[in-house]
Protein backbone atom coordinates (compact mmCIF):
# COMPACT_ATOMS: atom_id res chain seq x y z
CA UNK A 1 0.00 0.00 0.00
CA UNK A 2 1.34 3.44 -0.96
CA UNK A 3 2.44 5.71 1.87
CA UNK A 4 2.32 8.89 -0.20
CA UNK A 5 -0.32 10.62 -2.29
CA UNK A 6 -0.26 10.40 -6.08
CA UNK A 7 1.01 13.98 -6.02
CA UNK A 8 3.77 13.04 -3.58
CA UNK A 9 4.78 10.18 -5.86
CA UNK A 10 4.66 12.47 -8.92
CA UNK A 11 2.28 9.94 -10.47
CA UNK A 12 0.75 10.93 -13.82
CA UNK A 13 -2.77 10.48 -12.38
CA UNK A 14 -2.04 13.28 -9.90
CA UNK A 15 -2.95 15.56 -12.82
CA UNK A 16 -6.72 15.87 -13.16
CA UNK A 17 -6.38 16.42 -16.91
CA UNK A 18 -4.77 12.97 -17.21
CA UNK A 19 -7.66 11.40 -15.32
CA UNK A 20 -10.23 13.16 -17.50
CA UNK A 21 -8.39 12.11 -20.65
CA UNK A 22 -8.37 8.53 -19.45
CA UNK A 23 -12.12 8.63 -18.73
CA UNK A 24 -12.88 10.13 -22.14
CA UNK A 25 -10.85 7.69 -24.20
CA UNK A 26 -10.44 3.93 -24.44
CA UNK A 27 -13.77 2.20 -23.85
CA UNK A 28 -15.57 5.58 -23.87
CA UNK A 29 -14.00 6.92 -27.09
CA UNK A 30 -16.43 7.60 -29.97
CA UNK A 31 -17.57 4.22 -31.29
CA UNK A 32 -16.11 2.55 -28.19
CA UNK A 33 -17.44 -0.29 -26.10
CA UNK A 34 -19.49 1.82 -23.68
CA UNK A 35 -21.72 4.91 -23.95
CA UNK A 36 -20.49 8.10 -22.33
CA UNK A 37 -22.44 9.37 -19.33
CA UNK A 38 -23.76 12.21 -21.46
CA UNK A 39 -25.10 9.76 -24.04
CA UNK A 40 -26.62 7.61 -21.33
CA UNK A 41 -28.53 10.37 -19.54
CA UNK A 42 -29.65 11.80 -22.86
CA UNK A 43 -31.56 8.53 -23.33
CA UNK A 44 -33.40 9.13 -20.04
CA UNK A 45 -34.17 12.78 -20.93
CA UNK A 46 -32.07 14.06 -18.06
CA UNK A 47 -29.79 16.25 -20.13
CA UNK A 48 -28.82 18.93 -19.33
CA UNK A 49 -28.48 18.17 -15.66
CA UNK A 50 -29.39 21.27 -13.67
CA UNK A 51 -29.35 22.16 -9.97
CA UNK A 52 -32.46 22.16 -7.82
CA UNK A 53 -32.72 24.15 -4.58
CA UNK A 54 -29.37 24.43 -2.83
CA UNK A 55 -29.51 22.46 0.41
CA UNK A 56 -25.93 21.42 1.17
CA UNK A 57 -22.77 23.49 1.33
CA UNK A 58 -19.82 21.14 1.42
CA UNK A 59 -16.51 22.73 2.36
CA UNK A 60 -13.26 20.91 1.75
CA UNK A 61 -10.91 22.43 4.34
CA UNK A 62 -7.82 20.88 2.77
CA UNK A 63 -6.24 17.72 1.51
CA UNK A 64 -4.02 16.94 4.50
CA UNK A 65 -4.86 13.65 6.18
CA UNK A 66 -3.19 11.30 8.66
CA UNK A 67 -4.16 8.34 6.43
CA UNK A 68 -3.32 7.34 2.86
CA UNK A 69 -6.32 5.21 1.92
CA UNK A 70 -6.02 3.14 -1.24
CA UNK A 71 -9.38 4.33 -2.62
CA UNK A 72 -9.16 8.04 -1.70
CA UNK A 73 -10.78 10.24 -4.36
CA UNK A 74 -9.14 13.31 -2.84
CA UNK A 75 -5.61 11.91 -3.06
CA UNK A 76 -5.26 13.07 0.52
CA UNK A 77 -2.34 12.26 2.80
CA UNK A 78 0.18 13.63 5.26
CA UNK A 79 2.18 15.08 2.36
CA UNK A 80 -0.68 17.27 1.10
CA UNK A 81 -0.35 20.83 2.35
CA UNK A 82 -3.31 22.54 0.64
CA UNK A 83 -5.41 24.23 3.32
CA UNK A 84 -8.23 26.76 3.37
CA UNK A 85 -7.08 30.22 4.49
CA UNK A 86 -8.68 32.12 7.38
CA UNK A 87 -9.88 34.69 4.85
CA UNK A 88 -11.68 32.01 2.82
CA UNK A 89 -13.16 30.50 5.97
CA UNK A 90 -14.51 33.94 6.91
CA UNK A 91 -15.95 34.33 3.44
CA UNK A 92 -17.72 30.98 3.84
CA UNK A 93 -19.26 32.20 7.09
CA UNK A 94 -20.57 35.32 5.36
CA UNK A 95 -22.15 33.22 2.61
CA UNK A 96 -23.59 30.78 5.10
CA UNK A 97 -25.31 33.62 6.98
CA UNK A 98 -27.07 34.79 3.83
CA UNK A 99 -27.79 31.46 2.11
CA UNK A 100 -30.74 29.13 2.63
CA UNK A 101 -28.67 25.95 3.08
CA UNK A 102 -29.90 23.47 5.65
CA UNK A 103 -26.71 21.40 5.78
CA UNK A 104 -23.11 22.44 6.26
CA UNK A 105 -20.73 19.58 5.52
CA UNK A 106 -17.03 19.82 6.44
CA UNK A 107 -14.71 17.41 4.74
CA UNK A 108 -11.05 17.01 3.74
CA UNK A 109 -8.51 15.32 4.09
CA UNK A 110 -9.02 15.20 7.80
CA UNK A 111 -10.79 18.51 8.51
CA UNK A 112 -9.84 18.27 12.20
CA UNK A 113 -6.18 18.82 11.22
CA UNK A 114 -6.92 22.32 9.97
CA UNK A 115 -5.44 24.79 12.49
CA UNK A 116 -8.61 26.92 12.41
CA UNK A 117 -11.00 23.96 12.59
CA UNK A 118 -12.27 24.58 16.11
CA UNK A 119 -12.59 28.31 15.59
CA UNK A 120 -14.55 27.76 12.40
CA UNK A 121 -16.87 25.14 13.92
CA UNK A 122 -17.61 27.45 16.86
CA UNK A 123 -18.39 30.38 14.54
CA UNK A 124 -20.42 28.36 12.05
CA UNK A 125 -22.48 26.70 14.75
CA UNK A 126 -23.59 30.18 15.94
CA UNK A 127 -25.25 30.67 12.55
CA UNK A 128 -27.48 27.70 13.27
CA UNK A 129 -27.73 25.45 10.21
CA UNK A 130 -30.11 22.56 10.81
CA UNK A 131 -27.53 19.87 10.12
CA UNK A 132 -23.82 20.56 10.74
CA UNK A 133 -21.75 17.60 9.53
CA UNK A 134 -18.08 16.87 10.16
CA UNK A 135 -16.66 13.98 8.15
CA UNK A 136 -14.16 12.28 10.41
CA UNK A 137 -11.87 9.44 9.45
CA UNK A 138 -12.03 8.30 13.13
CA UNK A 139 -8.31 7.55 13.52
CA UNK A 140 -7.60 11.28 13.80
CA UNK A 141 -9.36 11.17 17.20
CA UNK A 142 -6.61 8.78 18.32
CA UNK A 143 -3.69 10.23 16.36
CA UNK A 144 -2.48 12.70 18.96
CA UNK A 145 -3.42 13.77 22.48
CA UNK A 146 -4.49 17.15 21.16
CA UNK A 147 -7.41 15.43 19.41
CA UNK A 148 -8.57 13.27 22.32
CA UNK A 149 -11.17 15.82 23.43
CA UNK A 150 -12.76 16.12 19.98
CA UNK A 151 -15.80 13.97 20.92
CA UNK A 152 -16.62 16.49 23.69
CA UNK A 153 -15.99 19.38 21.30
CA UNK A 154 -18.32 17.84 18.72
CA UNK A 155 -20.95 17.31 21.40
CA UNK A 156 -20.68 20.90 22.63
CA UNK A 157 -21.48 22.15 19.13
CA UNK A 158 -24.10 19.46 18.35
CA UNK A 159 -22.06 18.28 15.37
CA UNK A 160 -23.39 15.44 13.25
CA UNK A 161 -20.42 13.08 12.95
CA UNK A 162 -20.13 11.04 9.74
CA UNK A 163 -17.28 8.55 9.89
CA UNK A 164 -15.66 6.21 7.42
CA UNK A 165 -15.58 2.53 8.26
CA UNK A 166 -15.44 0.29 5.19
CA UNK A 167 -16.13 -2.90 7.11
CA UNK A 168 -16.86 -4.26 10.56
CA UNK A 169 -13.79 -6.49 10.50
CA UNK A 170 -10.10 -5.77 10.53
CA UNK A 171 -8.86 -7.33 7.30
CA UNK A 172 -10.96 -5.46 4.76
CA UNK A 173 -10.70 -2.17 6.66
CA UNK A 174 -6.92 -2.29 6.99
CA UNK A 175 -6.40 -3.33 3.37
CA UNK A 176 -8.26 -0.23 2.22
CA UNK A 177 -7.23 2.29 4.86
CA UNK A 178 -3.90 1.08 6.26
CA UNK A 179 -2.55 -1.29 8.88
CA UNK A 180 -3.96 -0.65 12.34
CA UNK A 181 -6.78 1.61 11.13
CA UNK A 182 -9.53 -0.79 12.20
CA UNK A 183 -8.45 -1.10 15.83
CA UNK A 184 -7.98 2.68 16.14
CA UNK A 185 -11.36 3.27 14.48
CA UNK A 186 -13.01 0.96 17.00
CA UNK A 187 -11.44 2.87 19.88
CA UNK A 188 -12.53 6.18 18.35
CA UNK A 189 -16.11 4.93 17.95
CA UNK A 190 -16.09 3.83 21.59
CA UNK A 191 -14.90 7.35 22.57
CA UNK A 192 -17.78 8.86 20.58
CA UNK A 193 -20.29 6.44 22.15
CA UNK A 194 -18.96 7.33 25.59
CA UNK A 195 -20.00 10.98 25.24
CA UNK A 196 -23.37 9.92 23.81
CA UNK A 197 -22.82 9.80 20.05
CA UNK A 198 -24.93 7.12 18.38
CA UNK A 199 -26.69 6.33 21.64
CA UNK A 200 -30.49 6.11 21.67
CA UNK A 201 -32.16 9.29 22.85
CA UNK A 202 -28.97 11.38 22.94
CA UNK A 203 -29.77 13.39 19.82
CA UNK A 204 -26.09 13.08 18.92
CA UNK A 205 -25.99 11.64 15.42
CA UNK A 206 -23.17 9.24 14.51
CA UNK A 207 -23.37 7.78 11.02
CA UNK A 208 -20.92 5.47 9.30
CA UNK A 209 -19.84 5.42 5.68
CA UNK A 210 -19.26 2.14 3.87
CA UNK A 211 -17.07 2.07 0.74
CA UNK A 212 -16.58 -1.26 -1.01
CA UNK A 213 -13.03 -2.47 -0.42
CA UNK A 214 -12.40 -3.36 -4.04
CA UNK A 215 -13.77 -3.28 -7.57
CA UNK A 216 -17.40 -4.01 -6.76
CA UNK A 217 -20.58 -2.12 -5.93
CA UNK A 218 -22.13 -1.74 -2.49
CA UNK A 219 -25.04 -3.99 -1.55
CA UNK A 220 -28.39 -2.84 -0.25
CA UNK A 221 -27.78 -0.08 2.31
CA UNK A 222 -30.33 -1.36 4.84
CA UNK A 223 -29.03 -4.94 4.72
CA UNK A 224 -25.44 -3.77 5.25
CA UNK A 225 -26.52 -1.44 8.07
CA UNK A 226 -28.14 -4.42 9.82
CA UNK A 227 -24.94 -6.46 9.44
CA UNK A 228 -22.76 -3.59 10.70
CA UNK A 229 -25.01 -2.94 13.70
CA UNK A 230 -25.12 -6.58 14.72
CA UNK A 231 -21.37 -7.15 14.35
CA UNK A 232 -20.17 -3.90 15.94
CA UNK A 233 -22.52 -4.33 18.90
CA UNK A 234 -21.61 -7.97 19.41
CA UNK A 235 -17.84 -7.62 18.98
CA UNK A 236 -17.14 -4.14 20.38
CA UNK A 237 -20.34 -2.87 22.06
CA UNK A 238 -20.50 -0.03 19.54
CA UNK A 239 -23.71 1.82 18.63
CA UNK A 240 -24.30 4.10 15.68
CA UNK A 241 -27.28 5.59 13.88
CA UNK A 242 -27.19 5.05 10.11
CA UNK A 243 -24.91 3.48 7.56
CA UNK A 244 -24.38 5.28 4.26
CA UNK A 245 -23.20 3.19 1.32
CA UNK A 246 -21.01 5.09 -1.14
CA UNK A 247 -19.86 3.72 -4.47
CA UNK A 248 -16.19 4.25 -5.28
CA UNK A 249 -15.87 6.61 -8.23
CA UNK A 250 -13.18 5.90 -10.83
CA UNK A 251 -10.96 8.88 -10.09
CA UNK A 252 -7.68 9.57 -8.32
CA UNK A 253 -6.31 6.70 -6.21
CA UNK A 254 -9.27 4.40 -6.87
CA UNK A 255 -8.67 4.92 -10.59
CA UNK A 256 -5.01 4.09 -9.99
CA UNK A 257 -6.08 0.87 -8.25
CA UNK A 258 -8.53 -0.06 -11.02
CA UNK A 259 -5.89 0.36 -13.70
CA UNK A 260 -3.09 -1.38 -11.78
CA UNK A 261 -5.31 -4.36 -10.90
CA UNK A 262 -6.69 -4.57 -14.46
CA UNK A 263 -10.22 -4.06 -13.16
CA UNK A 264 -10.94 -0.74 -14.89
CA UNK A 265 -12.90 -1.96 -17.92
CA UNK A 266 -14.99 -4.51 -16.03
CA UNK A 267 -15.72 -2.02 -13.24
CA UNK A 268 -16.86 0.63 -15.70
CA UNK A 269 -18.97 -1.96 -17.51
CA UNK A 270 -20.54 -2.86 -14.16
CA UNK A 271 -21.33 0.79 -13.43
CA UNK A 272 -22.84 1.31 -16.87
CA UNK A 273 -24.91 -1.90 -16.65
CA UNK A 274 -26.18 -0.82 -13.23
CA UNK A 275 -27.19 2.68 -14.44
CA UNK A 276 -30.46 3.55 -12.75
CA UNK A 277 -32.50 6.37 -14.33
CA UNK A 278 -34.27 6.88 -10.99
CA UNK A 279 -30.97 7.74 -9.32
CA UNK A 280 -30.26 10.58 -11.72
CA UNK A 281 -33.19 12.55 -10.28
CA UNK A 282 -31.58 12.56 -6.84
CA UNK A 283 -27.85 12.86 -7.47
CA UNK A 284 -26.19 15.07 -4.90
CA UNK A 285 -24.78 17.58 -7.39
CA UNK A 286 -28.35 18.86 -7.86
CA UNK A 287 -28.62 20.14 -4.28
CA UNK A 288 -24.99 20.64 -3.26
CA UNK A 289 -22.21 23.14 -3.79
CA UNK A 290 -18.66 22.08 -3.07
CA UNK A 291 -16.04 24.64 -2.05
CA UNK A 292 -12.35 23.89 -2.38
CA UNK A 293 -9.56 25.00 -0.03
CA UNK A 294 -8.74 27.87 -2.40
CA UNK A 295 -12.33 29.11 -2.64
CA UNK A 296 -13.40 27.73 -6.02
CA UNK A 297 -16.87 26.29 -6.54
CA UNK A 298 -17.76 22.83 -7.85
CA UNK A 299 -20.88 20.72 -8.36
CA UNK A 300 -19.53 18.07 -5.98
CA UNK A 301 -16.36 16.96 -4.19
CA UNK A 302 -15.54 14.57 -7.05
CA UNK A 303 -15.70 17.34 -9.65
CA UNK A 304 -13.48 19.36 -7.34
CA UNK A 305 -10.82 16.66 -7.48
CA UNK A 306 -11.07 16.61 -11.29
CA UNK A 307 -10.86 20.42 -11.30
CA UNK A 308 -14.20 20.66 -13.12
CA UNK A 309 -15.26 24.06 -11.81
CA UNK A 310 -18.93 25.04 -11.99
CA UNK A 311 -20.02 25.99 -15.51
CA UNK A 312 -21.00 29.50 -14.49
CA UNK A 313 -19.61 33.03 -14.73
CA UNK A 314 -19.39 32.67 -10.94
CA UNK A 315 -16.62 30.24 -10.15
CA UNK A 316 -15.16 31.59 -6.93
CA UNK A 317 -16.42 32.55 -3.48
CA UNK A 318 -15.28 36.15 -4.07
CA UNK A 319 -18.00 36.50 -6.74
CA UNK A 320 -20.62 34.33 -5.02
CA UNK A 321 -24.09 34.87 -6.47
CA UNK A 322 -26.53 32.07 -5.78
CA UNK A 323 -29.08 33.13 -8.40
CA UNK A 324 -26.46 33.02 -11.13
CA UNK A 325 -25.10 29.71 -9.88
CA UNK A 326 -28.53 28.12 -9.95
CA UNK A 327 -28.72 28.74 -13.70
CA UNK A 328 -25.73 26.57 -14.48
CA UNK A 329 -25.50 23.18 -16.11
CA UNK A 330 -23.80 20.53 -14.00
CA UNK A 331 -20.45 19.31 -15.33
CA UNK A 332 -20.42 15.59 -16.06
CA UNK A 333 -18.03 12.92 -17.19
CA UNK A 334 -17.80 9.14 -16.96
CA UNK A 335 -17.04 9.19 -13.21
CA UNK A 336 -20.70 10.24 -12.73
CA UNK A 337 -21.74 6.67 -13.47
CA UNK A 338 -20.63 5.94 -9.88
CA UNK A 339 -23.47 8.07 -8.49
CA UNK A 340 -26.19 6.52 -10.67
CA UNK A 341 -25.38 2.81 -10.34
CA UNK A 342 -27.87 0.59 -8.54
CA UNK A 343 -29.47 2.44 -5.64
CA UNK A 344 -27.34 5.48 -6.47
CA UNK A 345 -24.65 7.02 -4.33
CA UNK A 346 -24.00 10.33 -2.61
CA UNK A 347 -22.26 11.71 0.46
CA UNK A 348 -25.59 10.93 2.19
CA UNK A 349 -25.55 7.34 0.94
CA UNK A 350 -27.96 5.63 -1.46
CA UNK A 351 -30.40 7.98 -3.21
CA UNK A 352 -33.13 5.57 -4.41
CA UNK B 1 -14.62 -22.15 -32.67
CA UNK B 2 -13.84 -20.22 -29.53
CA UNK B 3 -10.46 -20.99 -27.95
CA UNK B 4 -12.19 -22.42 -24.89
CA UNK B 5 -15.56 -24.02 -24.12
CA UNK B 6 -15.99 -21.40 -21.37
CA UNK B 7 -15.82 -17.62 -22.07
CA UNK B 8 -16.21 -15.24 -19.12
CA UNK B 9 -17.94 -12.79 -21.44
CA UNK B 10 -20.70 -15.40 -21.97
CA UNK B 11 -22.00 -14.80 -18.43
CA UNK B 12 -23.48 -11.51 -19.59
CA UNK B 13 -25.31 -13.39 -22.34
CA UNK B 14 -27.12 -15.70 -19.92
CA UNK B 15 -30.41 -13.90 -20.57
CA UNK B 16 -30.07 -14.77 -24.28
CA UNK B 17 -31.27 -18.31 -23.54
CA UNK B 18 -34.74 -16.75 -23.65
CA UNK B 19 -34.30 -15.87 -27.32
CA UNK B 20 -35.09 -19.37 -28.53
CA UNK B 21 -37.75 -20.08 -25.92
CA UNK B 22 -39.18 -16.81 -24.55
CA UNK B 23 -41.95 -18.32 -22.42
CA UNK B 24 -39.78 -20.87 -20.67
CA UNK B 25 -36.96 -18.32 -20.40
CA UNK B 26 -39.27 -15.82 -18.70
CA UNK B 27 -40.60 -18.46 -16.33
CA UNK B 28 -37.08 -19.52 -15.42
CA UNK B 29 -35.78 -16.00 -14.74
CA UNK B 30 -38.90 -15.00 -12.80
CA UNK B 31 -38.43 -18.09 -10.67
CA UNK B 32 -34.68 -17.46 -10.34
CA UNK B 33 -35.20 -13.87 -9.19
CA UNK B 34 -37.90 -14.90 -6.72
CA UNK B 35 -35.66 -17.57 -5.22
CA UNK B 36 -33.00 -15.01 -4.29
CA UNK B 37 -35.32 -12.48 -2.67
CA UNK B 38 -35.27 -11.94 1.09
CA UNK B 39 -37.38 -14.62 2.74
CA UNK B 40 -37.07 -16.98 5.67
CA UNK B 41 -33.41 -16.94 4.63
CA UNK B 42 -31.71 -13.60 3.98
CA UNK B 43 -30.48 -12.77 0.48
CA UNK B 44 -26.98 -12.86 1.98
CA UNK B 45 -27.44 -16.43 3.25
CA UNK B 46 -28.85 -17.48 -0.11
CA UNK B 47 -25.83 -15.97 -1.83
CA UNK B 48 -23.52 -18.13 0.29
CA UNK B 49 -25.59 -21.26 -0.47
CA UNK B 50 -25.39 -20.38 -4.17
CA UNK B 51 -21.62 -20.04 -3.90
CA UNK B 52 -21.29 -23.46 -2.31
CA UNK B 53 -23.58 -25.07 -4.88
CA UNK B 54 -21.70 -23.31 -7.68
CA UNK B 55 -18.56 -25.14 -6.59
CA UNK B 56 -20.39 -28.43 -6.26
CA UNK B 57 -21.73 -28.23 -9.80
CA UNK B 58 -18.40 -26.69 -10.86
CA UNK B 59 -20.00 -23.88 -12.84
CA UNK B 60 -17.36 -21.20 -13.56
CA UNK B 61 -20.02 -18.63 -14.43
CA UNK B 62 -21.78 -19.18 -11.11
CA UNK B 63 -18.50 -19.10 -9.16
CA UNK B 64 -17.64 -15.74 -10.76
CA UNK B 65 -21.14 -14.35 -10.22
CA UNK B 66 -21.57 -15.44 -6.61
CA UNK B 67 -18.07 -14.48 -5.50
CA UNK B 68 -18.79 -10.97 -6.74
CA UNK B 69 -22.28 -11.06 -5.28
CA UNK B 70 -20.82 -12.09 -1.92
CA UNK B 71 -18.26 -9.28 -2.02
CA UNK B 72 -21.04 -6.78 -2.65
CA UNK B 73 -23.07 -8.17 0.22
CA UNK B 74 -20.14 -7.84 2.62
CA UNK B 75 -19.38 -11.56 2.82
CA UNK B 76 -15.76 -12.01 3.84
CA UNK B 77 -13.29 -14.63 2.69
CA UNK B 78 -13.57 -16.73 5.85
CA UNK B 79 -17.32 -17.05 5.33
CA UNK B 80 -16.87 -17.90 1.65
CA UNK B 81 -14.28 -20.57 2.39
CA UNK B 82 -16.44 -22.10 5.16
CA UNK B 83 -19.32 -22.33 2.69
CA UNK B 84 -17.02 -24.15 0.26
CA UNK B 85 -16.00 -26.61 2.94
CA UNK B 86 -19.65 -27.38 3.53
CA UNK B 87 -19.90 -28.19 -0.19
CA UNK B 88 -16.66 -30.17 0.02
CA UNK B 89 -17.81 -32.09 3.09
CA UNK B 90 -21.13 -33.05 1.49
CA UNK B 91 -19.43 -33.93 -1.76
CA UNK B 92 -16.74 -35.97 -0.01
CA UNK B 93 -19.30 -37.46 2.34
CA UNK B 94 -21.45 -38.49 -0.60
CA UNK B 95 -18.54 -40.56 -1.90
CA UNK B 96 -17.56 -41.96 1.46
CA UNK B 97 -21.07 -42.93 2.53
CA UNK B 98 -21.13 -45.26 -0.46
CA UNK B 99 -18.33 -47.04 1.32
CA UNK B 100 -21.05 -48.73 3.32
CA UNK B 101 -22.27 -50.33 0.10
CA UNK B 102 -18.72 -51.34 -0.74
CA UNK B 103 -18.27 -52.85 2.69
CA UNK B 104 -21.59 -54.74 2.44
CA UNK B 105 -20.70 -56.23 -0.96
CA UNK B 106 -17.19 -57.08 0.24
CA UNK B 107 -18.48 -58.86 3.34
CA UNK B 108 -21.24 -60.65 1.45
CA UNK B 109 -18.88 -62.06 -1.14
CA UNK B 110 -16.15 -62.95 1.28
CA UNK B 111 -15.79 -66.13 3.35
Amino acid sequence: MATKSLKGRVHQLAESTRQLDFLKNGIFAPGGLLPTFEEKIKQSQSLPLRPKTLEILQMNLGYMCNQVCAHCHVDAGPDRKEMMSRKTLEKCLQILEKSPVSTLDLTGGAPEMHPDFRWFVAEASKIGVADFIVRSNLTILRANKKYYDLPDFFKAHRIHVVSSLPFYKKEKTDRQRGEGVFSQSVKALQMLNKVGYGMPGSGLQLDLVYNPSGAFLPANQQALENDFKKALKQDFDIDFNQLFTITNLPISRFLEYLIASENYEEYMQRLVDAFNPEAIANVMCTNTLSISWDGFLYDCDFNQMLDLKVASPVQHLDDFDLDQLQNREICISQHCYGCTAGAGSSCQGAVV
Amino acid sequence: MKPSYYQSSDLKKFKNISDWSPDLGKKFFDYYNSVFEEGALSAREKSLIALAVAHTVQCPYCIDAYTQDGLERGVDKEEMMEALHVAGAIRGGASLVHGVQMMDVYEKRSM
